[in-house]
């Protein structure tokens, strides 16, 4: 098995949580403790082979790991490049986000906790969440913001099923973004017994550096498989979508210090960059405070965070996370935006070209190989964080 | 241009002369009509109040209750800003428009629109218009106080930091020493506007505060929204802060300062 824990790196979180200028622990009294205990644990806790071995048979048992990285031919042909897709969609719950929900719920055990929060958008992170509580037989309190709940239902059945509560986030928006205050609040009223685990690589340190390593191995596997498939260890473009991150940072985790590896992030640009109705962060934020870390978020001159637009849930957040505004900062991360359109017809092309119908998230990085200037000698990875499912009938509205 | 020291502050000068039963009141800036700021600040005054705490509204107040968050949306919707808010502080201040207000002012508010406007701005900004101290919940101590604390101090602005019933006491002696103003005691792990009556354990927690003899005063708050529970916070501290309770009334019976005379009535006897 893969060695999880990475060696110290350039883009290595520091001690007080920052990634160049973005990260840290932008929290209230009420919880700092909270943080503090995690913070001082996590990484003795991650480090113990005990745990990492409950960890790993988790993954393989459990989640169905190693998911299988695929040559896909005909889109390849198509796009004239040699094109890979690790199949996150393939994990359990049909998405990435498990990897994270099974390392944290080992986490909380550990920490003596007895209930779980968590935020979700689309619901996947929901469906892990409530899918490891059932499994630990823990208490699992999920937030979802009510206009979510309504164009996400099959999701809040899953986790009603799983015997989760999901309470509707009426605040603000409604949406991720009033999910995500929630839970930090429901966190902030509980603060003893109850674990937060947070869906994305987002939050106050150590939660961007503690989930990016739970989803590091993704990219421990990509490593082997293309060693086998290729006879190199590294592609020359990993390409992942970035709404907080998480697939992506588990996608470029083992790459961060490969120069020759291209870490393409894509972003969601909804119905265009300059129409009002977009995620592209990185085109439209500045550096701000959100949800506990230094970032980079969408917001207006007066520092009032402002709600973005994706046909994707998934990828619907203002901020991204403080590792991939280091990456856009320090020019390492190559950044694009990907309309809802786009997205939409690259999602379209793999399931008639491949059989693969990809998540609307996972379609924004396959958008993504049209924007790139790749040759016919390039290796390309895409990270296919989830499967299609949930979004049916968002894409058959665009059927004939 | 110099400024005055640090300890010539509205605030510290309060504590100096009035060390019990300070009442400190919560309002969030353009609640529940825009230019109703200095209304606002003028009624707590003429009731007596002791010093007022003006909240920034924020799209993202993750510390606060439904009741503040919903002030907060309101505020915004009705047009606030930062800066609009200094510019009616400034007005109220030199009583270009009724009795000049006098009693010191806290703003209370999330560090993402103070970043925004720049934090030496905000901090020279404070100065301009009589405002004496600080409450940003989610501005870390250590960070304040590698990066801010010397602006903060340079132009005379107190922060004031939160302690809770789980921080650790080597964190609140840092607290105590390095911040002046007086501590933020909230009452229990809540958001605001969440607590019931004052328990047997959060009592436990305001005794083993109040043994540890810190030299800032202490003001508790959170879960105080009548005459028993201020009564009770004032046994343990030197006074005690109302907010949601007020955002309630105002939202009930509107900001006159027969209203405002009334809720503080009730607050105090």
């Amino acid at each position: 098995m893969e060695q999880l824990i990475e060696q110290a790196t350039s883009f290595e979180v520091s001690d007080k949580g920052f990634y160049g200028n973005f990260g840290g622990a932008f929290i209230p009294e009420m919880l700092y403790p909270n943080v503090e205990e995690l913070r001082q644990s996590y990484r003795r806790i991650m480090a113990d082979p005990a745990f990492q071995a409950d960890f790993q048979a988790l993954l393989t048992d459990y989640v169905g790991r190693p998911t299988p990285l695929f040559l896909a031919k005909r889109l390849s042909e198509d796009i004239g490049a040699t094109i890979y897709l690790k199949r996150e969609d393939l994990c359990h719950t049909g998405a990435h986000k498990i990897n994270n929900t099974i390392g944290q719920i080992l986490m909380a055990q550990r920490l003596g906790k007895k209930r779980i929060v968590a935020e979700t958008g689309a619901g996947q992170h929901g469906v892990a969440t409530a899918t490891v509580c059932a499994l630990m037989g823990l208490e699992c309190i999920v937030y979802m913001g009510s206009i979510d709940m309504e164009r996400q239902k099959p999701n809040v059945d899953r986790m009603r099923m799983l015997g989760a509560t999901v309470v509707p986030a009426t605040s603000g928006s409604q949406t991720l973004k009033d999910a995500t205050n929630e839970a930090m609040r429901h966190w902030i009223n509980n603060p003893v017994d109850t674990h937060y685990i947070i869906g994305s690589v987002v939050g106050p340190h150590p939660y961007p550096d503690m989930v990016a390593r739970f989803q590091s191995v993704i990219s421990a596997e990509t490593r082997r498989q293309l060693l086998e498939k290729e006879g190199r260890e590294t592609p020359d473009y990993m390409v992942a979508c970035v709404g907080g991150g998480s697939n992506a940072a588990g996608a470029f985790f083992h790459y961060l210090n490969e120069p020759t590896v291209k870490l393409v992030a894509a972003e969601a640009a909804g119905q265009g960059v300059s129409t009002g109705h977009s995620a592209a962060t990185t085109a439209l934020g500045k550096p701000g405070v959100l949800h506990g870390s230094r970032t980079i978020l969408m917001q207006t001159d007066d520092g009032q965070v402002t709600e973005p637009y994706s046909i994707s849930a998934g990828l619907d957040y203002p901020g991204i996370g403080p590792l991939h505004a280091h990456l856009f900062e320090s020019g390492r991360g190559i950044f694009c935006n990907i309309t809802d359109e786009h997205a939409v017809q690259a999602g379209f092309k793999l399931s008639k070209l491949e059989g693969i119908i990809p998540a609307l998230e996972s379609a924004h990085a396959l958008a993504a190989l049209e924007e790139l200037p790749l040759t016919p000698n390039d290796v390309v990875v895409v990270c296919l964080s989830g499967r299609g499912d949930k979004d049916l009938s968002t894409y058959t509205k665009y059927l004939d | 241009m110099t400024h005055e020291p640090l300890t010539q502050n509205r605030i510290n000068d309060l504590f100096a002369q009035k060390s019990e039963r300070l009442l400190n009141v919560y309002f969030t800036a353009g609640f529940p009509n825009l230019d109703d700021t200095c209304t606002v600040l003028r009624g707590l005054q003429q009731a007596g109040v002791d010093l007022v705490e003006i909240g920034m509204p924020y799209s993202d107040p993750v510390a606060d209750g439904e009741t503040i968050q919903q002030s907060n949306m309101r505020a915004l919707d009705n047009g606030m800003t930062l800066k609009l808010l200094f510019d009616q502080l400034a007005g109220c201040r030199d009583g270009q428009s009724g009795e000049p207000v006098t009693v010191p002012i806290l703003l209370m508010g999330y560090v993402n629109p103070v970043l925004q406007f720049g934090v030496e701005a905000f901090c020279q900004k404070c100065r301009e218009v009589g405002v004496d101290g600080v409450i940003l919940p989610d501005l870390p101590l250590d960070l304040y106080l590698s990066e801010y604390a010397a602006t903060f101090r340079q132009y005379g602005i107190l922060n004031v930091f939160l302690i809770t019933p789980q921080t650790a006491e080597s964190r609140i002696r840092l607290i105590d020493s390095e911040t002046e103003g007086f501590i933020y005691m909230v009452s229990s792990a809540s958001i605001t506007g969440s607590v019931k009556g004052i328990s047997d354990s959060m009592r436990a927690y305001f005794e083993r505060i109040q043994a540890m003899a810190l030299k800032n005063p202490r003001l508790i708050g959170f879960g105080i929204n009548n005459h028993d529970t201020f009564e009770t916070a004032c046994q343990y501290a030197n006074g005690a802060i109302v907010g949601s309770a007020f955002i309630r009334h105002l939202e009930q019976e509107g900001p006159s300062a027969e209203s405002i005379r009334a809720f503080v009535q009730t607050i105090r006897s």
